[in-house]
């Protein structure tokens, strides 16, 4: 990602440090090293970093605490999901090695490309192994949840991560098999010689292609939204439960709106899966098609913002404890209030014309995924941590990682949107230095690059503080920020295969904070 | 070791134990997954020459999916019988049942492998046309699930079933009821594969 940035601020120079990866070149990075880099950044991030993170790490370890049950529902299915990641994860990070080098297509693979160029076979089998640890593990949370909740815990008094994460599982059972399916057909395509994706009469390098044809491009990217779209919000409905919980937890009241929010990302759950074809305006697919899409579209924008404004209520009145968790929750909500507004230009089919394939594009997902969900798994990891480890991760390192984090990450992604609202287009190895249109924001690219470098620094207090505060003497506290939700009765950290040491009855909503008349201003789910 | 409740006995206000819900999850899933493929098929038949489609159709053997399929159904009946049989607690009748529907998922498989050979021997691959890719990718696909299927139902008839029993019927009776569900699903699908392949 940095040599990326670092490309697109200084094209056509050699790079400092990793310049002998691109060896042949002087050092120089070449477009399709460009290309590589930016398909396995896709897929690195969204494969193999967020959805492990959030669903794999969080749900799988959060799921069962929050809902009172001794372990997941299958812990052999669970184990094996984590395998089959590890084997996808190991297939896509070897491909850099193979004499084909890395996929090189985009992390969409559109075709016909993508059954030309070098790299893909390995991709596809990394993302079939991938796809199907998501699956396994998804259903194992569905189950856990259904199943496998603590006596007295009704579905409204689940926390609402738990929901998020409900529903994140059930849009992946749904969403990733046609994806499954379009892979499996891709690689019929690459090795078997079929042309499921490729039309008659194609030209490729020069040559015709030597295939049966009659085949459609347009099925693969049907085929692939169907997935990548509901994918959107696997990336961030997590993201969402964990601000949800901080937010409850640091302004010591109730979620305000919590049974609308719950109704609103079911909502937006059912509708992601008719929403896909926006991301196919620019593809000739007809007006009928577009209007029905983009009215779709605009109807999915409502739930995001009933969470969103739900969130912005409940801080209203509250005594708010600015801790590190909180600062990163707080913060994600207008970094995602941008990323999701500036969503609703390219939802609109006409407005999408010009902005398709733009830097827009690039930061409008950004602002959803960098600094939104992103954020959100940092304020997960500082609030949880005690729970895990029984140690407190260090406020001063903190902030020390936040205030940096949050101004650099804007300066990385802010120009994104002047530059795409002047039409510079995307994947483009060397900024789009030929384009004459391109001359007056390209000046941009350094400042973002070098915004990039100081996010990675901005880093280095996180990575120290996880390593001091895991040196240092645990204290084994259960609730330091007196919550009130389940996973805080249990030792921390928690038992092994039993979770908790005693027995969980549930007697009260998930957010009974400041509730008039007790001695304490939070009372447990789990006391009576 | 293990704690976690609901394994075999019901949870009262879902009426399900954990197995049975995972197991419908799965065919979710796994409906999904068919149901991508199935409307590629459309897509891809919407799509080709006029013709095209029922030409390269025609070369498959009618006589010999239509034997697979009455051999399939045959093994979901058997199945069925051998879960009912293991429910009555008789434990021999379950084994010839579960070993009948072994028998009719292989010889659904040697039958797959003679129509798969014939075909290369005539020269066609999946390479040959749209139609055919599609052909081998989808039995392709089905055949994996009955292989996966088998390998699950041998699982549970060989010894390993026995001493699932003497530990606890009820054990036994729950894995063979969840494997059930998954074999006619897999039978289900070569139901909807039938016409539209060979029919069509």
């Amino acid at each position: 990602m940095m040599v990326m940035r670092y490309q697109l601020a200084y094209p056509e120079t050699p790079i400092p440090i990793v310049g002998w990866f691109f060896a042949e070149s002087g050092g120089i990075m070449l477009p399709e090293n460009y290309n590589t880099l930016g398909a396995m950044h896709g897929t690195i991030m969204i494969f193999l970093g967020v959805v492990p993170l959030a669903v794999g790490a969080f749900g799988n370890y959060l799921v069962p605490l929050q809902i009172g049950a001794p372990d997941m529902a299958f812990p052999k299915l669970n184990a094996s999901s984590y395998w089959s990641y590890f084997i996808g994860g190991v297939i896509m990070l070897a491909s850099f090695f193979t004499p084909e080098g890395a996929a090189r297509s985009g992390w969409t693979s559109y075709p016909p490309l993508s059954i030309f160029e070098s790299g893909q076979t390995m991709w596809l089998c990394g993302m079939i192994f991938l796809i199907t640890s998501s699956l396994l593990g998804s259903m194992n949370i569905i189950v856990t949840i259904v199943q496998l909740r603590a006596p007295g815990l009704t579905w409204f008094k689940l926390p609402f991560f738990i929901w998020t994460q409900l529903i994140t599982s059930f849009l992946l059972v749904l969403a990733f098999p046609p994806l499954e399916a379009a892979s499996i057909l891709q690689l019929m395509d690459r090795v078997a010689g079929t042309s499921f994706f490729l039309p008659s009469g194609l030209v490729y390098a020069g040559n015709a292609v030597e295939a049966y044809g009659s085949g459609s491009p347009l099925l693969w990217q049907h085929l692939f939204w169907f997935l990548a779209h509901p994918e959107v919000y696997v990336l961030i409905l997590p993201a969402i439960g964990i601000v949800g919980e901080i937010i409850a937890n640091n302004t010591r009241k109730p979620l305000w709106g919590y049974k609308s929010m719950i109704y609103a990302i079911s909502f937006l759950g059912f509708m992601s899966f008719i929403v896909w074809a926006h991301h196919m305006f620019l593809t000739g697919m007809g007006q009928t098609m577009s209007a029905f899409f983009q009215l779709t579209t605009m109807i999915i924008s409502i739930p995001s913002v009933v969470v969103l404004t739900a969130f912005f209520l409940s801080l209203w009145g509250g005594s708010i404890r600015f801790n590190t968790p909180m600062l990163f929750a707080l913060s994600f909500l207008p970094m995602f209030g941008i990323g999701g507004l500036t969503g609703l230009p390219l939802g609109v089919a006409a407005s999408d014309i010009f902005l398709h394939d733009t830097y827009y594009v690039i930061g409008h997902f950004h602002y959803v995924v960098a600094p939104g969900t992103l954020f959100a798994l940092f304020a997960g990891i500082y609030y949880w941590f005690p729970k895990v480890t029984g140690k407190k991760l260090h406020e001063g390192l903190g902030k020390l990682h936040f205030w940096p984090s949050l101004l650099f990450m804007n300066g990385v992604f802010m120009p994104m949107f002047i530059q795409g609202l002047a039409g510079l287009s995307r994947r483009m190895y060397d900024g789009g230095t030929q384009y004459a249109h391109a001359s007056d924001i390209l000046q941009w690219n350094e400042f973002m690059t070098i915004s990039a470098f100081c996010l990675g620094a901005a880093q280095i207090p996180f990575i120290l503080n996880i390593f001091m505060t895991l040196a240092s003497k645990a204290t084994g506290e259960r609730n330091p920020w007196d919550s009130t939700t389940i996973e805080w009765s249990s030792p921390s950290p928690p038992l092994p295969h039993v979770n908790f040491d005693e027995e969980v009855h549930v007697y009260h909503g998930p957010y009974e904070y400041s509730v008039p008349g007790k001695d304490k201003d939070f009372c447990p789910q789990t006391v009576k | 070791m293990s704690s976690i409740p609901y394994i075999l006995e019901e949870r009262p206000d879902t009426g399900l134990n954990n197995s049975r819900l995972g197991i419908w999850i799965f065919i979710a899933s796994e409906i999904m997954l068919f149901g991508g493929l199935f409307s590629a098929y459309v897509f891809l038949r919407f799509a080709a020459p006029e013709g095209d489609f029922d030409y390269w159709g025609s070369k498959l053997n009618v006589p010999m999916a239509t034997f697979n399929t009455l051999m399939l159904i045959t093994s979901s009946v058997t199945m069925i019988m051998s879960w009912a049989s293991l429910r009555m607690k008789q434990f021999d009748k379950y084994k010839m049942y579960l070993g009948l529907t072994i028998l009719c998922g292989l010889g659904f498989l040697v039958v797959k492998y003679i129509e798969y050979t014939s075909k290369f021997h005539h020269g066609i691959f999946p390479s040959s046309s749209t139609f055919m890719g599609i052909y081998f990718t989808l039995t392709g696909l089905h055949v994996l699930h009955i292989l996966g299927g088998l390998l699950v139902l041998i699982y549970f008839w060989s010894p390993v079933g026995k001493r699932m029993y003497d530990e606890d019927p009820n054990l036994l009776a729950n894995r063979i009821e969840v494997t059930g569900l998954y074999w006619h699903f897999v039978d289900l699908v070569w139901i909807f594969l039938f016409p539209i392949l060979y029919l069509l």
